[in-house]
């Protein structure tokens, strides 16, 4: 009955407040205590799994089974609502979503769901959703069984004190073996097999019953309702009408329409102008009360304003201490971005800030380099990340540009003994200019079918792996555990393991610490010229065999031209290797005739359009995709 | 010739006449040609010379060229009706230039006799190489043997401008065989010699087999075969004055001369193209469906581009950079080397200037010239002088 009731007052504040925002002068208009869900019929929990093994799908049964969306406005993975999720058919950011479910117990429940991301790159996404949440529901892909984010995604919750609910999806699939996955699932998490919930969030078997142990299993939140307010910021995202719309976790006490709320973070002052609840379409409320999820919007039209992690409390009876937030997220590899035009330079400033409006992982700082101009050094999660930054930025702000090859941050120890980070290859002083580099290790773990445990410690070794600890999920599946240097796996790593392992492992790691390594600057020299934005910082005994296999790919790469092109790599001077293009020596059409002229003009206009994809270094034609397609040169390691 | 002898060819009169009827059609061809259609050959006449009886009337014409196809394939006398029609309608000069291309597989003493009669003095040889097995790569129906004979039948008629057409860089032809190919043609001692590169166009056979995996011909061993070719023909007497031309003195393809001095020619038939008072326009591609156009009294025109004065410019250069004696200086010649990619081809030595002309030095490098040449852009100060 109380939820009914919030509807009709959702009716009425869009009806009063023009856009939907509500105004300063309704405060009080709504009766605020009584509406609010009671906290034993809230249940709060994030869908957590490997990528790929259907948790938005599972979400779309969910919002079907309640009926929080309609048949007709039905679309598969329905949360995943930017283009390039539904293209790539991934999810990049969580949604969160508010279904209201009737359970066996003919008792009515509130339930937030938060459809969580399964790639590492957005793993931070999934640590904010957890801290919003009492429970996570484990999906496993019943073909797959468990994979690197399965346990990854396990142990953080795990760690953040969640109920984890184990469930094996996709048991439609002929290929399916629940049993299996059932069995690793209870070697992570204890249990017996026969309380895992098997469904398919294809065709809906087993849906009831993830709701009913939905209910039964995820603790319901217990939040002190007359405490002062404290709520979570655990996500938000830019609207250009609305401003910065922040998802909020109540904990403790009452966040009103209307209130004057303070930031403890960053101790700014702003009113609740309107709070609400996502089915997934927003429904303004006049309270969310403890244990509740919604949204909330204060007119603060600067995202930078909003720090994700934040605890909100009242202004007037504030609270005295703040939850414990999260670690802003970091990025892990740098890649230079410059616009083929230069005269783009201010166009990509303007669109990186406007997509940083919606992605506070985006970082930058100007990069000026000899061969490619004016640019932006600009730091990513990982490379999957880094394609959808830059494919972004291309499609939707119509530019066309030159990203270089991704390197990692690098601590450099200066003779003085000071420190400084460098996030740019060409950047590193002369051995002789510094006391030693440090770079980044990460804790990196396989999950593998048992067989191919030895191509892998193989591959791992000779990309300086350390290889630790070894453990068997089950007799045919191994997790292997070790440390190796985050410049060794960021960028073809997962390619060569899924290719060593015909695609049965998966791979999943986390930062780790910075170590002394005996690091070279390989310098790339075109014609003679040396060329930045090709300069990488590799393992001395590795230089050599960089330096040939990066020769030998741009010679691939780089058309032919007017002249010979040397292509030599270099470590301070010394020639480590040699390759060369050689001239083009024929383009040129037969036969041209009276006939042929327009066509052939036509023609030719074409193949220019196809040179615009080139860039001019020096005095050689580079395309685009050289600087970092000739990264990926290990492709027989 | 001189620069002066050539560009003096912008102010001729040139018509050409596409007959585009062949026995069968070689793989690599991608002219509107067709083969197995001789029913339709009097049709096709009859529509030429009703397109030529309907055009607007000129002066006499310098250079007529009967091009395909395979002219030499049809009656003779259809196509002295041809000649006929253009005579009555815009008259030949006595000194004319009248062209026919002719294949070695259908040339004999009687057709040459006939042809010559009619008012034909310059025959071009369809030969492509003397080589078994690059004309049976090539898909031709002749044979090494045919083309002397034919060469032969051809001077006995009193042809005195005889010329040979030859196709390099065929996968399976090798150094020798070229030069052979080279030697034999020599040997036959023509006026005129064009050698063509084997291309690959898409659409015809050869580019879908060469798209399924066939080799196709190599740009490194066909610029050998190119420096070869002009190396011999040279010694033999013959001097190139465009990109795949050769010739004996005064020996020059006087209708060719014509298009690239940006000269006036009139087109005629399925797939032509013409340019006359501005405007380059072109005939429907189809034989059947051209033929139809002009019974009908409809249009057999698909197209008129009407070129401005600047584009006027660029096409001059377009056209005359593919000759050996290059273009005279102009706004054309002055924004090419102005520009930051004209600049780049003078330094990389692919053009020069001489006497003061814009020359092409690396002829096998054109095409990376002509991509500079069509986005030139005018110069904003001085329009007048374009004209
Ligand atoms: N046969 C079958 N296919 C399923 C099932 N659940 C999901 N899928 C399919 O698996 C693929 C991935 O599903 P998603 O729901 O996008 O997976 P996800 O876990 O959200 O993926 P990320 O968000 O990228 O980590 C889609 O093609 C789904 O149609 C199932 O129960 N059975
Ligand atoms: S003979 Fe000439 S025009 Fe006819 S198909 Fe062969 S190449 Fe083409
Ligand atoms: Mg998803």
């Amino acid at each position: 009955m109380g939820k009914s009731l919030r509807r009709e007052e959702a009716g009425a504040a869009v009806g009063n407040g023009s856009s939907g925002l509500v105004e300063g002068t309704m405060r009080g208009s709504f009766p605020s205590r009584n509406t609010v869900t009671d906290q034993t019929r809230i249940r709060n929990f994030s869908i957590i799994a490997h990528i790929d093994h259907g948790k938005s799908t599972l979400a779309d049964r969910l919002m079907e089974k309640t009926g929080a969306v309609s048949e007709r406005d039905m679309r598969e993975q329905l949360l995943d609502s930017m283009d390039l999720e539904r293209e790539r058919g991934i999810t990049i950011k969580a949604q969160t979503v508010r279904l209201d479910y009737t359970a066996s117990d003919g008792e009515g429940y509130v339930i937030n769901l938060i459809d969580t991301p399964g790639h590492v790159d957005f793993s931070y996404e999934v640590s904010r959703s957890l801290a919003a949440c009492e429970g996570a529901l484990l999906l496993t892909d019943a073909v797959q069984g468990v994979q690197a984010q399965t346990l990854a995604n396990a142990y953080l919750a795990i760690d953040a004190g969640l109920e984890v609910i184990p469930a094996i999806n996709k048991i439609d699939l002929p290929a399916a073996n629940p049993d299996r996955a059932a069995a690793e699932i209870v070697n992570i998490l204890g249990g017996s097999a026969n309380d895992i919930v098997r469904m398919s969030a294809k065709t809906g078997a087993g849906i009831d019953e993830v709701l009913e142990t939905v209910v039964r299993d995820v603790p319901p939140p217990q939040g002190d309702p007359d405490a002062p307010l404290r709520a979570l910021v655990f996500d938000s995202y830019f609207d250009a009408y609305r401003g910065v719309v922040c998802y909020v976790r109540v904990v403790d006490g009452h966040l009103g329409s209307g209130d004057s709320l303070r930031f403890m973070a960053t101790k700014e002052v702003h009113d609740a102008d309107e709070i609400g609840f996502l089915t997934p379409k927003f429904i303004p409320v006049g309270t969310l009360g403890p244990g509740e999820v919604g949204y909330l919007i204060t007119g603060v039209k600067e995202i930078d304003r909003i720090k994700v992690g934040d605890t909100i409390t009242e202004a007037r009876t504030p609270a005295t201490e703040a939850l414990s937030g999260y670690a802003e997220p970091k990025p892990m590899v740098f890649s230079g971005l410059f616009p083929t035009d230069g005269d783009d330079f201010e166009k990509l400033r303007e669109a990186l800030e406007k997509l940083r409006l919606n992605d506070a992982s985006l970082a930058w700082e100007p990069e000026t380099s000899k061969a490619l101009g004016f640019g932006f050094r600009c730091g990513f999660l990982g490379l999957l990340h880094m394609e959808i930054v830059r494919e972004r930025l291309e499609r939707e702000y119509d530019l066309d540009l030159v990203a270089t090859a991704p390197s990692v941050a690098y601590q450099v120890t200066m003779p003085d003994g000071s420190v400084t980070e460098i996030k740019s290859p060409q950047d590193l002083p002369e051995s002789i200019d510094r006391q030693g580099v440090a770079e980044p290790y990460v804790k990196a773990m396989i999950l593998t079918p048992s067989e191919y445990v030895g191509p892998i410690m193989e591959l791992a070794t000779k990309r300086r792996g350390i290889v630790g600890n070894m453990n068997y999920l089950s007799p045919e599946r191994v997790e292997l555990d070790f440390e190796i240097p985050l410049a060794e796996i960021v960028f073809d790593f997962f390619d060569l393991l899924k290719s060593k392992t015909k695609g049965y492992a998966s791979l999943d790691y986390e930062p780790a610490d910075y170590r002394e390594a005996d690091l070279v600057k390989v310098d790339i020299l075109l014609n003679g010229q040396p060329v930045d934005a090709f300069s990488a910082i590799v393992h001395r005994n590795g230089a050599d065999h960089y330096g040939k296999k990066m020769t030998g790919r741009l010679r691939g790469l780089i058309p032919r031209q007017l002249f010979d092109v040397p292509i030599q790599a270099a470590i301070g001077g010394r020639i480590i290797s040699r390759e060369t293009v050689r001239a083009k020596r024929k383009d040129v059409t037969a036969k041209c005739y009276g006939g042929d002229i327009s066509r052939k003009k036509k023609l030719l206009q074409r193949q220019k359009e196809g040179k615009k994809r080139m860039k001019m270094v020096g005095s050689v034609e580079v395309p685009q995709e050289a600087f970092v397609a000739a990264l990926k040169v290990d492709d027989d390691s | 010739m001189t620069p002066t002898e050539a560009d003096a060819y912008s102010t001729s009169a040139a018509a050409y006449v596409h007959v585009p009827f062949c026995s069968s059609v070689c793989p690599y061809c991608d002219f509107a040609v067709v083969a197995g259609r001789d029913d339709l050959v009097d049709r096709y006449i009859d529509a030429v010379c009703t397109e030529i009886m309907t055009s607007e009337s000129w002066r006499p014409l310098e250079a007529i060229y009967f091009g395909g196809g395979t002219p030499s394939h049809i009656d003779p006398l259809l196509l002295g009706g041809v000649l006929d029609a253009l005579s009555l309608k815009h008259g030949i000069s006595a000194d004319a230039e009248v062209s026919l291309e002719a294949n070695p597989e259908d040339f004999d003493a009687t057709r040459a006799t006939a042809l010559r009669s009619l008012g034909f003095n310059r025959v071009s040889f369809g030969a492509q190489s003397f080589d078994a097995g690059v004309l049976v790569a090539l898909g031709r129906r002749h044979q090494a043997g045919q083309i002397e004979s034919s060469v032969r039948a051809a001077r006995d008629a009193g042809f005195e401008n005889v010329s040979l057409d030859l196709i390099y860089g065929t996968p399976g032809e090798t150094t020798n065989s070229w030069s052979d190919t080279l030697s034999r043609a020599i040997d036959l001692d023509p006026d005129h010699i064009s050698c063509y590169a084997l291309t690959v166009e898409p659409g015809t056979p050869l580019g879908r087999a060469v798209r399924d995996g066939a080799e196709a011909p190599d740009p490194d061993i066909q610029a050998d075969r190119y420096e070869n070719a002009d190396k011999v023909l040279n010694a033999a007497g013959h001097t190139r004055y465009e990109v795949s031309n050769w010739s004996r003195p005064e020996h020059e393809c006087r209708y060719n001369l014509n298009v690239w001095a940006q000269g006036q020619y009139e087109a005629y038939g399925n797939g032509s193209h013409g340019y006359r008072d501005g405007v380059r326009f072109r005939n429907i591609r189809r034989v059947d469906a051209y033929v139809r156009a002009v019974e009908s009294g409809k249009t057999q025109r698909s197209g008129n581009d009407v070129i401005e004065s600047w584009d006027a410019e660029i096409d001059r250069l377009f056209v005359g950079l593919r000759r050996v004696v290059g273009v005279a200086p102009g706004p054309g010649v002055t924004a090419f080397l102005t520009s930051d990619s004209g600049r780049r081809l003078l330094d990389a030595g692919v053009v020069n200037m001489v006497g003061g002309r814009l020359t092409i030095n690396r002829p096998l490098l054109t095409d990376e010239v002509h991509r500079c040449v069509i986005d030139l852009e005018a110069p904003e100060c001085t329009p007048t002088q374009i004209q």
